[in-house]
């Protein structure tokens, strides 16, 4: 119980459970946006890896830190675009395009990666983002390191909860959202066009899964590593579900998954002597496969997810 | 001139396999723009990806090594994608296949090859099944979907198959290496020709791809896994026992790609290691999607996708273009395969604008 509290108690744990919370805090949006509008989008693994390597390289190749971020989204978006296309307006497989946007997206960053830079044997580093120090709030005790000493990025992802839960549950093109991924038929009969309201959602949340990559990159790591998104994009898609599809449930989700995350890393090191590291790693996937099956039967899923959409369809 | 759009009620053998052929060479062609962007010729490039992959008895049986796991992920990804169960965990059970090989091969018995054999298949068989009955189970007990499931299970049986290497199954000869205590001799697979890295797995992946053939087609499993996998409402309409169904293909899927593991482990490498698979899971969906689920399609489709590797590597070693560029060719063909599923759905017809008609 003693490593218990020792742990809780610790500012650096609550800034450690925020810090790994905020890649899965972009992903899970991301997906969010796609589903609500009706569309899996299973390619947000390689939509990580694809910003992470893009935001990074355009950085290292001189671009500001924000021209990075920029051209992480851009990155992003373009691999939703691919997918919009294929399962929106083709109306093909959303399963199988999104594990092909997921290979594609991999292998173009591994690619550009290794023909970018041949020779390195040391991943290059870059100066990544630095924690913000807020005047008033990064310096109080405790509180201070615990919550307000952050990157930029991680307070973009709250910002990101706040606007996209405004704009869902709010505004008229909240609403369209929501309903297309419900009733696309409803939408029709109001002159709204699926087909735009669902690709717009898809391209809207890659470009947000892609700064999940990015914060990898550029606040996590100042380095980009082959295999370094392992299994976040797949968590995300579970953590969808346990959130029920709501973006303040989607940041509960991911807060709870980091303190969960930052807690057995610090267990690791008290008790790793007794129990080999790879328990803790295999951790996160099974809480997440855990998460999942314990929501899955109440799950609400958007009615029309994976239903293709023809012009002028009836039921 | 304009076009409208007609679904058809079937394609053609024909029209299938020209989509899957268009699919392969249409990625083909399009990796010419990352080889020009490396700084290579994509001539030069595709001729030694070429000889790399077949220009020689050695290449060749390179290529088909590589292809025995791929032809039987394949399979495994097929039979699943039938039914509509979503078995993307073929990575998972290939590591668990090759596991319960290890466990039963390096010395716990002791049986004359042709009885260890067929023991050491049926125990990766068994594991490999098992591991993909239980997310099936979860599905049909709890609602929960097998894709998130299988997928992270993938990342939970490496971590699982790095403790057992590191740990209790380590050899304590490997001068420190991760990896698992070797096979006895009598559990490994024999090689098909001498001084060839090919083995007896190849002729196991072609006899189960066969007897999957003969079970779509003959066999009232067969009949049940289209069933099911067309319309599940209708199918338990029609009495057919969806959830046993389900539990079947599960138990063959992932078996198949327990036994990709076994081969590896007994045919190729003799010992377990978390390197074992370079990706052979998830190589296997492209694969199956190129064969569009065709078990004997997936045999050619298994080459294909081993020649593009086995050929990018050598191609790699003479250019220094990255090998990357294999798995692009790999994640193209995918979605050049899924566009072309849409014109086997549907038949694009022209038609000029009639003038004063």
């Amino acid at each position: 119980m003693d490593v218990l509290f020792d742990i809780l108690g610790s500012a650096n744990f609550w800034a450690a459970a925020i810090r790994i919370a905020t890649p899965l805090i972009f992903g899970v949006l991301g997906a969010l946006i796609c589903e609500r509008a009706g569309v899996l989008n299973l390619g947000i693994e390689g939509i990580f890896v694809a910003g992470a390597m893009a935001g990074w390289l355009a950085v290292y190749l001189g671009a500001g830190l924000w021209g990075g971020v920029l051209v992480a989204a851009l990155a992003g978006a373009l691999f939703g675009l691919l997918h919009a296309f294929l399962t929106v307006i083709l109306g093909l497989s959303q399963h199988v395009s999104g594990i092909g946007i997921t290979l594609l997206a991999t292998s173009v960053s591994y690619f550009t990666y290794r023909t970018a830079l041949p020779d390195v044997t040391s991943p290059p580093r870059i100066a990544a983002f630095q924690p913000l120090n807020i005047p008033g709030l990064s310096d109080l005790p405790f509180i201070g390191p615990a919550l307000f000493q952050q990157t930029p990025l991680t307070f973009l992802a709250l910002v990101f909860v706040a606007f996209v839960a405004l704009v869902l549950y709010r505004t008229p093109l909240g609403l369209a959202i929501r309903a297309v991924g419900d009733n696309p038929a409803s939408v029709e009969a109001q002159g709204l066009s699926v087909v735009g309201l669902r690709v717009g959602a898809v391209v809207v949340g890659s470009a947000l899964m892609a700064l999940g990559g990015a914060f990898l990159t550029m606040s996590a790591f100042d380095a980009f590593f082959f295999g370094m998104v392992n299994g976040r994009g797949w968590i995300c898609i579970a953590l969808v579900v346990f959130a029920s599809w709501q973006p303040g449930k989607a940041l509960l989700g991911a807060l709870l998954f980091g303190a969960f995350d930052a807690f057995q890393i610090r267990l690791q090191t008290q008790i790793g002597q007794v129990v080999p590291g790879q328990v803790f790693l295999m951790l996160p996937y099974l809480l997440s496969i855990v998460a999942l099956i314990l929501v899955a039967r109440r799950a609400d899923y958007p009615r029309a997810l994976l239903q293709p959409w023809t012009k002028g369809q009836r039921h | 001139m304009s076009f409208r759009l007609e679904p058809r009620d079937h394609a053609s053998v024909g029209l299938k396999l020209t989509v899957s052929l268009a699919a392969g060479v249409i990625a083909l062609l399009l990796v010419a723009i990352p080889v020009v962007a490396a700084g290579g010729t994509p001539l030069d490039a595709y001729w030694l990806m070429l000889q790399g992959a077949f220009g020689s008895m050695f290449a060749l049986s390179e290529t088909l090594n590589r292809a025995t796991p791929l032809i039987l992920t394949g399979l495994a990804a097929a039979v699943a994608f039938r039914a509509k169960l979503w078995n993307i965990g073929a990575e998972g059970q290939l590591y668990i296949g090759a596991l319960a090989a290890v466990c039963v091969g390096s010395g716990l018995l002791q049986l004359p090859p042709a009885l260890m054999i067929p023991t050491v298949m049926i125990a990766g068989f068994l594991a490999g099944g098992l591991m993909m009955v239980i997310p099936t189970i979860i599905k049909q007990r709890f609602g929960a979907d097998e894709v998130v499931i299988t997928l992270l299970l993938n990342f939970v049986v490496i971590l699982f198959i790095q403790m057992l290497v590191e740990g209790v199954l380590k050899d304590p000869l490997s001068m420190g290496w991760p990896q698992s205590v070797p096979l006895i001799a009598e559990a490994k697979l024999p090689k098909l020709l001498p001084r060839l890295r090919m083995h007896w797995g190849l002729i196991v992946g072609l006899f189960a791809a066969l007897i999957l053939w003969l079970m779509v087609r003959k066999t009232v499993l067969g009949f049940e896994i289209r069933a099911v996998g067309e319309n599940k409402a209708a199918a338990r309409f029609a009495g057919i026992p969806v959830d046993a169904t389900m539990l079947k293909v599960a138990l063959i899927s992932g078996g198949l790609a327990g036994l990709a593991g076994v081969g590896e482990v007994a045919g190729v490498k003799g010992y377990l290691s978390s390197d074992l698979s370079p990706g052979f899971g998830y190589s296997g969906i492209v694969v199956a999607m190129l064969a569009g689920l065709s078990p004997v399609g997936t045999v050619i489709a298994a080459v294909f996708v081993a020649a593009v590797f086995v050929g990018a590597d050598s191609m790699s070693r003479a250019t220094g273009i990255s090998s990357y560029i294999a798995d692009l060719v790999v994640a193209l063909s995918l979605l050049c395969v899924l566009v072309g599923s849409f014109f086997l759905r549907f038949r694009v017809k022209f038609e000029r604008r009639q003038v004063g008609a």
